[in-house]
C-alpha cells in the first residue's frame, strides 16, 4: 500500500492513512469523476438533444450548496432535513417490522416442513405482485397518511427477508444437525444453536437487499400518496418544474440509501465475527 | 478393561427407496465388534459402509436384521431406526464443528446441552482433554481459523467429552494430505490409549486400516457385507515404523488382493461416490 512521501506527513502508517492514500480510494474517486464528467459534458458542453431539458452538473451543485436556494431546497434549508428525516423514519419502521416478522416467518418455514407447506404457496403467489399494485388496498385498509406508505415499504422488504431467511435455513449442511443430535441437543436447542446461527449469513445478505428494496418501495409510495419525504420532493419538483431539485432529491437518496446499507452490513459483520475471521484466513 | 461398546450387527438389510428404484445398499450384513476394539471397515466407494454407520448412529432406518449395543437393541424388528444419542457419536467426513462457535463452545456443547455439566465444569474438563490431546491455546479461535487437521482432532475431543461407548468415524481423514494423516493416526491411537472407547472407522485406505485397527473388515462392493474379517495382531502402542515391519507387509499382501478385487467390481458397476 502506498504511503505518502510528502515531507509534511511524518506519521506512522496506520489503517486510516493506508485507506486515504491507498489505491482503492483513488479508483473510487476516479469512477465518480468520470460519471460526473460525462454528465457535465452531455448537458453543458456537447448539449446533446436527448438531455436538453436536464439540469447541468453545476446548476445542481450551485443550488444544492446555495444558502438561499432558487427553488427552495438546499443543504442550508431546514425543509431539506425535514424531508430526509420523514423518509428515514418511515424506512426505519418499515424495515424493523419487516425484519422481525420476515426473519421469524423465514426461520419457521425453513425449520418446519408443515409450516412451509401451508404458507409457501400463498407467499410465492403474493410475492411477485408489484408494490404499487398494493396502493389502492393500502389506502383502503389503513387510515392516515403515514401508514399506507410504511405498509408498502414494509411489504417489499418483508418478502425479500422471509425468502432469504428460509433459504438460509435450507443452506445449512445436514451434518451440523446430525452432529447436534449425536451430542444430545433437543429440538429447541438445535433451533437456537444450529438453525439461527447457520442461517445468519443468508439472512444478512437478504437484509442488505431488503433495505434497498425498502427504500425503493418507499420512494415509489411517497410519490403516489405522501406528504413530506424524498419521494414526495422528487415528484412535486417535477410537477412544479423545479428540475434541479429532482436531482438533489435523487442524490440525497443515493447517499442515505448507501449509508443505511452500510449500517446493515456493519451490523452483520459484527454479529458474524466467525465468518469475518474465516474469510480473513483464506485471503491471507 | 473396557466393558461398554460391544456392537452386534446381525443380518442387516438396507434398501433405499423400497417402492421405487429399490437399491439394496446392505445385504444381510453381520459383524461383531468387541468392546474397546478398533474396527476398521474397508471397502470401495459407494458400497454401503456409510449406510451401516448411519444405521448405528440413528440417521437411517434399516429394513431387516438388527443392531445391538451392549445387549440393548438400537434398531431392529419393531424399531426400524435407532435414536441418535451421545453413546454413539459420529465424526463426520467433512467435519461438523459448528463454524459459528469457538473451539471451547464447540467442545463443551454435548455436556452443556444435556445438562450433565455446568458451563464452568465443562470448560475445565474441555481444557484438560484438549491439553491431553496437545491442543492447548486455541480455545477462543473459531474453526475457520484452524487447519483441517486441528479441526478433526478438536471434533474427536468434542465427541469424547461425552464419554461415548462408541466413536463412529466416517472417513474422517479423507480430505487431509498424507503427511497430516500420519500425524492424525498417531494422535488417534494416543487418544485411544487414554480412553479405550470402541472405534468404528470407515476408510478406503488399506494401510490406514491395518495401521490403526485391531479388527479389519473388508467389505464387498454394493450391496455390502463382510468379505474378509481379520485381526491385526501387531501390539499397541504402534508407531509409524510398524509400517515397514514384516508382519505388516504380510497382512497387506493378504488383504490387498481382496480389496482390489472389490474395487474392480465396484468400478465396473459404476458406483456413485460414498
Amino acid at each position: 500500500m502506498a504511503i505518502s512521501t510528502n515531507a509534511l506527513f511524518a506519521i506512522k502508517p496506520n489503517k486510516l492513512l493506508s485507506a486515504l492514500f491507498g489505491s482503492r480510494l483513488y479508483l473510487m474517486l476516479v469512477g465518480f469523476l468520470l460519471f460526473l464528467a460525462f454528465w457535465y459534458f452531455a448537458v453543458d458542453v456537447w448539449r446533446l438533444p436527448r438531455f436538453s431539458q436536464m439540469p447541468g452538473l453545476f446548476t445542481v451543485l450551485k443550488e444544492w450548496l446555495n444558502p438561499d436556494p432558487v427553488y427552495g431546497l438546499s443543504l442550508y434549508t431546514a425543509e431539506y432535513y425535514t424531508h430526509i428525516f420523514a423518509s428515514c423514519v418511515r424506512v426505519f419502521v418499515a424495515f424493523a417490522l419487516a425484519t422481525v416478522l420476515g426473519v421469524s416467518l423465514g426461520l419457521f418455514m425453513g425449520w418446519s416442513t408443515k409450516v412451509r407447506e401451508y404458507v409457501f404457496p400463498v407467499f410465492e403467489m403474493l410475492r411477485p405482485i408489484p408494490i404499487l399494485a398494493w396502493v389502492p388496498l393500502a389506502i383502503i385498509m389503513f387510515t392516515g397518511l403515514e401508514t399506507p406508505v410504511i405498509f408498502l415499504a414494509f411489504l417489499a422488504s418483508f418478502f425479500v427477508t422471509t425468502l432469504n431467511t428460509m433459504l438460509g435455513v435450507d443452506s445449512i449442511d445436514e451434518s451440523y444437525f446430525r452432529a447436534a443430535q449425536c451430542l444430545g441437543a433437543n429440538d429447541r436447542q438445535v433451533f437456537t444453536n444450529v438453525v439461527i446461527p447457520g442461517a445468519m449469513p443468508f439472512i444478512f445478505t437478504g437484509l442488505q437487499i431488503s433495505i434497498g428494496v425498502c427504500w425503493f418501495s418507499l420512494v415509489a409510495a411517497e410519490m403516489v400518496s405522501g406528504q413530506y419525504g424524498l419521494g414526495y420532493v422528487i415528484n412535486t419538483s417535477y410537477t412544479n418544474v423545479r428540475y434541479p431539485t429532482i436531482i438533489i432529491g435523487m442524490v440525497t437518496l443515493g447517499f442515505v440509501g448507501y449509508a443505511t446499507s452500510a449500517m446493515v452490513r456493519m451490523i452483520g459483520n459484527r454479529l458474524m465475527q466467525w465468518r469475518m475471521r474465516e474469510i480473513a484466513m483464506s485471503n491471507s | 478393561m473396557k466393558t461398554r461398546g460391544q456392537i452386534r450387527i446381525k443380518d442387516v438389510v438396507k434398501i433405499y427407496d423400497p417402492e421405487g428404484a429399490a437399491v439394496m445398499a446392505v445385504d444381510h450384513c453381520s459383524l461383531e465388534i468387541a468392546a474397546g476394539e478398533i474396527c476398521m471397515i474397508v471397502g470401495p466407494s459407494g458400497c454401503g459402509k456409510t449406510t451401516l454407520l448411519n444405521a448405528i448412529a440413528g440417521f437411517h432406518s434399516i429394513n431387516g436384521g438388527s443392531i445391538h449395543l451392549d445387549g440393548e437393541m438400537l434398531c431392529g424388528p419393531g424399531k426400524q431406526k435407532a435414536s441418535p444419542g451421545s453413546d454413539r457419536i459420529v465424526v463426520f467426513q467433512n467435519g461438523a464443528l459448528f463454524p459459528w462457535k469457538n473451539v471451547i463452545d464447540n467442545v463443551t456443547f454435548g455436556p452443556v446441552m444435556q445438562g450433565k455439566l455446568s458451563l464452568a465444569e465443562a470448560k475445565d474438563k474441555a481444557r484438560s482433554m484438549m491439553a491431553d490431546a496437545g491442543l492447548s491455546g486455541i480455545e477462543n479461535n473459531f474453526p475457520g481459523e484452524l487447519s483441517s487437521g486441528v479441526r478433526r482432532r478438536v471434533e474427536i475431543v468434542r465427541a469424547l467429552m461425552n464419554d461415548p461407548a462408541v466413536l463412529l468415524l466416517d472417513e474422517p481423514y479423507r480430505a487431509l494430505d498424507s503427511l497430516t494423516k500420519s500425524v492424525m493416526h498417531e494422535s488417534l491411537l494416543d487418544i485411544y490409549d487414554k480412553n479405550k472407547v470402541t472405534i468404528f472407522f470407515i476408510t478406503h485406505d488399506l494401510q490406514e486400516a491395518l495401521f490403526l485397527g485391531n479388527k479389519v473388515a473388508i467389505m464387498t462392493s454394493r450391496p455390502c457385507k463382510p468379505k474378509k474379517v481379520l485381526t491385526v495382531d501387531i501390539p499397541y502402542p504402534r508407531n509409524y515404523s510398524v509400517v515397514t515391519d514384516k508382519r505388516f507387509r504380510e497382512l497387506m499382501e493378504e488383504t490387498s488382493e481382496a480389496v482390489h478385487e472389490e474395487a474392480k467390481k465396484s468400478f465396473a458397476a459404476g458406483e456413485r461416490e460414498g
